[in-house]
C-alpha cells in the first residue's frame, strides 16, 4: 500500500521534473554557458564576460531595452485602463447568457494566429487601408493618412493582443466580490469614485497584479507585433535577440541578451510588486 | 407620536410581476419594526427601495417627513446591515467603521474618537486593528451594526442579519439586538422570515405575503388575533381544519370538516353563513388533555382518542392524538408532569372552548 | 480507402523496384531545405515517380538555413540551398556542410562558367562544398510613372520620393548603397578596418535617408503589397519581385541600378549530418535537366545554371529579362564573393544603429 502510494507520487512527479529539466533548466544552463564565451578566431572560443560587456558598453542596447520596457509598461497600463471597465461590466453587470457571450467575444481574436491578427491591423491602418479611406470619405482628411509604422500603431497591436490576459484574471477576482459589499459602500455614503478606489480596486488588486505581470511579460517578449506594426523605428529588444541569433550568427551575444532580458524583466516585476505592497504568493494564491 | 419612516402606497413592478403592491405603513421614532414573510413575498424589495438601491414604480417613501424619491443611496439618512454583513474584507475594523465618517469628511482624530466610542457601545472595545476574518460571527454582527450606527442614521435597516449564525448564537443575538436598539434609541426596520426573531424583538410587525401586508400589529395581536388565515397559519403553530359551516347562531358557528368532525367556534365578529366554506385554526396549547372525559365538561368541543405519537421537546413537549375518525390533532402537554408517563397508544380525552379557535371564510 | 491504400502500396513498390533496377540504390526520404518556389509540386511529383524517393520541403532563407543547420550541427536535412557567398564562412566557422563528390554530378548539365565560379567560391581547404542552381540579382523595383528619376540606390534618398520608398535593413542594402556611393565593399572584404570604414559611411547615409523610408520590408509578400497598393513607388528588391509586379502593372518593373545590380547564386550543399546523399545527388541531377530547370524558372521567376534551359523558358520572362538587363548591365553585375566569417558582426552593428536612429 505504502509502496503503491510512493510509486504514484513518483509517477506524478516525473512529468513535472521532465518538463522543468528538459525544457527549462537544461536549455537555460546551455544558454548561460553560451553567453559566457567569446569568439577569438575561426571556430575557436574562450570563456569571458565580453558579451555582457557589449550589452553595457553599447548605449544602443541599453537604450533599446529601456525603450522596450517603457513601452511594455505603457501597454500594460493602457490595457488595464481599458480592461477594467470591460471586466467590471462582464463580472458585475452582465447576467447569464450576455455574460458568457461577452466573455467569448474577448476570446474570439485568439481563434486566429497572432500573425493573422497583426495582418488584420495592417489592413485597417495602412495608407490605402480602411480607416484612411473612411476618413477621406467622411471629408476629415484631404489625402491618404498613414497610421501604420509608428509607436501608436504598435501600442494598439500590443494592447489588442494582451486584452484577454488582463480580462480573465480581473473578471475572476471581480466576480468574487460580493455585490452587497459594493452596495454597503454606497449605503455608507461612498460616491462611485470612492467605492471604486477604496473597495473595488483593493479587492481586485491580486487580479490587477497578476494580469499586469502577464501582459508586461507578453509585451516585452512580443516579436511579431512590434516588427510588423512598428515599422522602421520599432526597435524591440526581442528583435535584437532574433537578429543576433539568426542574422548575425552571433549566438553568444544573443544568449547574453536573452539573459539580460530575463534578469531585467524579473527585477522590474519584483520592484513593482514591492512598490505596490503585493507578494507573488498573494497574487497567485 | 412622530414617525421616522412613512411608506405610502409603495409599489414595485419587475416587468409583468408585481413584487410590492400598494403597501403603506409608518414606523414610529425609536421603535423596532419587523417585516415578516416567507421568501419571495417582497420584503427584500421594500427594504432595497428604502435603502435606495431600487426605484419604486409608484408611491412615496418619506424619512422624517422628507421624500426620498430620487435621492441616491449614499445621500439617504438610512443605513443597512446586510444579510451576510458585507464588511469590507480589505480593511481592518477601525477602517470599516470609519469608512462612512471618512466619506463624510470628518477630521482624523474625530473619526478615531467616534470609532472607539461606538465599539465601546457594542461591547467590543479595543479591537480597532483586528482583521475582519479574525472575528467570530457574533462580533462581526456587532461590528456591522456599529459601522452603521456610527453615522447616526435616522433609520437602520437590517436584512435577515442573523440568518448565517448557528442556533444558539442566534438566540443570544436576538436579545442583544433588542438591547442595542434600546441603547442607540434608533428606529430599526428588520426583515426576516423567522417568526420567532420578529416576535421576540419587535414593537410592531408587518406580516407580508404576495406583495401586500396581511396585518400590521404587535406580536400579541398577530399571535392571538390574526386578521387573516395566512397570518394565523404563518405565525405560531396551529391545528388547521377546512370545512363547511353547518350552523350559525349569533357569534357562534358549528363547522363540519371534510373528514366529518364537528367543531364549535366563536366567529369573533366575522360574518359566516351556513353552507359557506371556512377555515378554523386552533393553537396546540389551547387544548386541555384529560384521562377522564368528565374533567372536560366545561368545553363545548370534546374528543376522545389515543396517543399516536409522542413529540418530546422538554417544556414544549407535545402529543399527537388520533380521534375516532382518524384525524390527528397536535396537543401541548401541560408542564405539571401529570401526563409525563403517557405512552403511545394510551386512550386520552381532549377538549377546548369554542372561543379559543379562530375561523375565516375560505378564500376563493 | 483500403483500395487506394493498396494502390499506393503497389505503386510505391513498383517505383521502388524500378528505382532499384535503374540506379541500384535504395529509395530514401529527401529532406530539402530551400527557398519557396525552388521545388514546385509538379517537379517533386515527377522526381518521386522516377526515382521512388520521397521529398519533404522546408522553405527558408539564407540566415535561417544556416541558423537551423548550426543548431543541429548540420543535421535534420539532406540537401540545402544557401547562396554561394554564405558557404565558405559558416563552413570554416561551424563545419555544417560536407564536401560534394563532384564525380556524382553530371557537370555537362551546368553552364561551365557558373559551375567554375561557384566551385571556386565554395572551396574550403581542398574540398568543394557547393554547386550552382539558381541565380538572380537584386536592384531597384520602380513604379516608372512616379519614380522614373530613380537610377541608383542613393536616389531613394531624394526628396521627390520622400515617404514612398522602402528597402530591407539587411546586408544587400549595405553593399548596394556602398557601390552607389562610389565605394568598393567587395574589395574590402578581407580587410576589417577598411570594411568598417565603408560601413560607417553607409551608416551615415542610411541614417540621413531614414525619414524618406516608409518602412523596412521584411518579406517578399510585404514588399508586393506595398508596391501594388502604390504606398511605395521605389524599393530595393530582387529582380523576380519586379517582374512579377510587372505582370499586374506594366508601369512597375525591375531596373538594374547605375552602379550595377548585385548578383547572387543559390547553390546545392550537403549538410554535414545528411542521411540521404544518394537522394540528394539524384535530386541535383534531376532538377538540372534543361526541361525541369525551365519548370523551376517558371515557378521561381529566376534563371538557373542549367545549360540549355533558356530554350524552354517562357517568352514573357525572356522579354522582361532583356528589358531590365541591356547587355552592358549584365556585364556590370557585381557577384557576391564569399563572406569571410565575422564580417556579419561589423554589418550587424551598423544595421542596429541605423534601426535605432531617429
Amino acid at each position: 500500500m505504502r509502496n503503491q502510494a510512493r510509486l504514484g507520487f513518483y509517477l506524478l512527479l516525473t512529468p513535472l521534473l521532465l518538463w522543468l529539466g528538459l525544457l527549462i533548466i537544461i536549455p537555460h544552463i546551455d544558454m548561460a554557458l553560451l553567453s559566457l564565451r567569446e569568439r577569438v578566431g575561426v571556430g575557436r572560443y574562450a570563456s569571458s564576460l565580453a558579451n555582457y560587456g557589449t550589452f553595457f558598453g553599447e548605449p544602443l542596447y541599453m537604450w533599446t531595452f529601456a525603450r522596450t520596457a517603457m513601452m511594455s509598461v505603457l501597454a500594460t497600463v493602457i490595457t488595464l485602463i481599458i480592461a477594467f471597465p470591460v471586466s467590471y461590466y462582464i463580472a458585475k453587470m452582465a447576467k447569464g447568457r450576455t455574460q458568457s457571450a461577452l466573455f467569448l467575444l474577448c476570446l474570439v481574436p485568439f481563434w486566429v494566429s497572432e500573425l493573422v491578427r497583426t495582418f488584420g491591423w495592417m489592413i485597417l491602418l495602412r495608407e490605402t487601408g480602411l480607416f484612411s479611406s473612411l476618413l477621406q470619405w467622411a471629408g476629415l482628411a484631404d489625402g491618404p493618412v498613414e497610421m501604420l509604422y509608428n509607436d501608436a500603431a504598435m501600442m494598439v497591436g500590443l494592447v489588442y493582443t494582451s486584452m484577454l490576459f488582463m480580462v480573465v484574471p480581473l473578471v475572476t477576482t471581480l466576480e468574487s466580490l460580493d455585490d452587497a459589499v459594493i452596495e454597503a459602500g454606497y449605503d455608507l455614503g461612498g460616491s462611485g469614485f470612492s467605492v471604486l478606489r477604496e473597495i473595488v480596486i483593493p479587492h481586485a488588486m491580486p487580479g490587477i497584479v497578476s494580469g499586469s505581470i502577464v501582459v508586461f511579460m507578453l509585451s516585452l517578449g512580443n516579436y511579431l507585433t512590434p516588427t510588423m506594426l512598428g515599422g522602421k523605428d520599432s526597435l524591440w529588444f526581442t528583435e535584437l535577440i532574433y537578429s543576433q541569433f539568426i542574422v548575425r550568427f552571433n549566438w553568444e551575444l544573443g544568449a547574453a541578451f536573452g539573459f539580460m532580458l530575463l534578469f531585467l524583466s524579473s527585477v522590474i516585476v519584483w520592484g513593482t510588486l514591492r512598490l505596490t505592497g503585493q507578494t507573488l504568493e498573494k497574487t497567485m494564491g | 407620536m412622530a414617525t421616522d419612516l412613512d411608506c405610502n402606497t409603495l409599489t414595485k413592478r419587475f416587468g409583468d410581476t408585481t413584487a410590492v403592491r400598494d403597501v403603506s405603513f409608518s414606523v414610529e421614532q425609536g421603535s423596532f419594526f419587523s417585516i415578516l414573510g416567507p421568501s419571495g413575498c417582497g420584503k427584500t424589495t421594500i427594504m432595497r427601495m428604502i435603502a435606495g438601491f431600487l426605484e419604486p414604480t409608484g408611491g412615496d417613501i418619506r424619512i422624517k417627513g422628507k421624500s426620498m424619491l430620487n435621492v441616491p443611496p449614499n445621500k439617504r439618512p438610512v443605513n443597512m446591515v446586510f444579510q451576510h454583513l458585507a464588511l469590507f474584507p480589505m480593511m481592518n475594523i477601525a477602517e470599516n467603521i470609519g469608512y462612512g465618517l471618512r466619506r463624510a469628511g470628518l477630521p482624523k482624530p474625530e473619526i478615531t474618537r467616534r470609532v472607539g466610542e461606538v465599539l465601546e457601545r457594542v461591547n467590543l472595545p479595543g479591537i480597532e486593528n483586528r482583521k475582519v476574518d479574525e472575528l467570530s460571527g457574533g462580533q462581526k454582527q456587532r461590528v456591522a451594526i456599529a459601522r452603521c450606527m456610527v453615522l447616526e442614521p435616522d433609520v437602520l435597516l437590517l436584512d435577515e442579519p442573523l440568518g448565517a449564525l448557528d442556533l444558539k448564537l442566534r438566540e443570544h443575538m436576538k436579545i442583544e439586538l433588542k438591547a442595542l436598539q434600546a441603547t442607540f434609541d434608533t428606529t430599526f426596520v428588520y426583515i426576516t422570515h423567522d417568526q420567532s426573531e420578529a416576535l421576540v424583538m419587535s414593537d410592531q410587525i408587518a406580516v407580508m405575503n404576495g406583495g401586500v401586508f396581511e396585518q400590521v400589529g404587535t406580536a400579541r395581536d398577530l399571535y392571538y388575533r390574526p386578521d387573516t388565515a395566512f397570518v394565523a397559519g404563518f405565525v405560531g403553530d396551529s391545528n388547521r381544519w377546512r370545512g363547511k359551516v353547518e350552523q350559525a347562531d349569533g357569534d357562534r358557528i358549528a363547522l363540519r370538516t371534510a373528514e366529518g368532525l364537528l367543531i364549535n367556534s366563536a366567529t369573533q365578529g366575522r360574518d359566516l353563513r351556513p353552507g359557506e366554506e371556512a377555515e378554523i385554526f386552533l393553537r396546540p396549547e389551547a387544548i386541555r388533555v384529560a384521562h377522564d372525559s368528565a374533567d372536560l365538561a366545561q368545553f363545548d368541543n370534546r374528543i376522545s382518542g389515543e396517543v399516536s405519537s409522542l413529540l418530546f421537546n422538554g417544556a414544549a413537549s407535545r402529543i399527537l392524538v388520533r380521534d375516532e375518525i382518524g384525524e390527528e390533532i397536535e396537543v401541548t402537554l401541560p408542564q405539571s408532569g401529570e401526563f409525563a408517563n403517557l405512552a403511545k397508544g394510551a386512550p386520552v380525552h381532549i377538549g377546548w372552548g369554542g372561543d379559543q379557535t379562530t375561523c375565516f371564510a375560505s378564500r376563493g | 480507402m483500403k483500395h487506394s491504400l493498396m494502390k499506393k502500396t503497389v505503386g510505391t513498390g513498383l517505383a521502388f523496384s524500378l528505382g532499384m533496377l535503374a540506379q541500384g540504390a535504395t529509395a530514401d526520404t529527401l529532406r530539402l531545405l530551400t527557398w519557396s518556389n525552388y521545388a514546385p509540386e509538379k517537379v517533386i511529383e515527377m522526381f518521386e515517380a522516377e526515382t521512388g524517393h520521397t521529398v519533404e520541403v522546408t522553405s527558408s532563407n539564407n540566415e535561417e538555413m544556416i541558423a537551423k543547420l548550426r543548431a543541429t550541427g548540420g543535421g535534420g536535412f539532406d540537401l540545402a540551398q544557401p547562396s554561394q557567398d554564405r558557404i565558405a564562412g559558416p563552413q570554416a566557422e561551424f563545419g555544417i556542410y560536407k564536401p560534394i563528390e563532384l564525380d556524382r554530378i553530371d557537370s555537362s548539365q551546368f553552364i561551365d562558367s557558373m559551375l567554375a565560379a561557384t566551385k571556386a567560391n565554395t572551396t574550403v581547404g581542398d574540398d568543394v562544398y557547393g554547386v550552382p542552381h539558381i541565380w538572380g540579382t537584386s536592384g531597384l523595383v520602380l513604379d516608372t510613372a512616379k519614380a522614373g528619376m530613380v537610377k541608383d540606390y542613393t536616389d531613394l534618398c531624394s526628396d521627390e520620393v520622400a515617404g514612398k520608398v522602402s528597402y530591407r535593413l539587411k546586408r544587400p542594402t549595405l553593399i548596394g548603397f556602398a557601390y552607389a556611393m562610389g565605394l568598393d565593399p567587395f574589395a574590402a572584404y578581407g580587410d576589417p578596418a577598411a570594411y568598417t570604414e565603408i560601413m560607417e559611411a553607409v551608416e551615415a547615409k542610411l541614417i540621413e535617408c531614414k525619414p524618406n523610408v516608409k518602412t523596412y520590408w521584411g518579406g517578399g509578400d510585404e514588399l508586393m503589397g506595398l508596391m501594388r497598393s502604390g504606398e511605395v513607388v521605389a524599393s530595393m528588391a530582387w529582380d523576380t519581385g519586379g517582374w512579377k509586379l510587372n505582370g499586374d502593372n506594366p508601369d512597375i518593373t525591375f531596373v538594374a541600378p547605375a552602379s550595377g545590380a548585385l548578383g547572387w547564386i543559390d547553390t546545392f550543399v550537403l549538410p554535414a549530418k545528411g542521411k540521404a546523399d544518394d537522394a540528394a545527388y539524384d535530386w541535383i541531377n534531376f532538377v538540372m535537366r534543361p526541361e525541369i530547370s525551365a519548370m523551376i524558372t517558371e515557378a521561381a521567376g529566376n534563371f538557373t545554371a542549367s545549360a540549355g534551359a533558356d530554350e524552354f523558358a517562357s517568352d514573357t520572362l525572356k522579354a522582361q529579362f532583356q528589358n531590365s538587363f541591356p547587355p552592358e548591365a549584365i556585364d556590370n553585375i557585381k557577384w557576391y564573393p564569399p563572406v569571410p566569417a565575422g564580417l556579419e558582426t561589423i554589418e550587424g552593428g551598423t544595421l542596429d544603429r541605423v534601426k535605432a536612429a531617429n
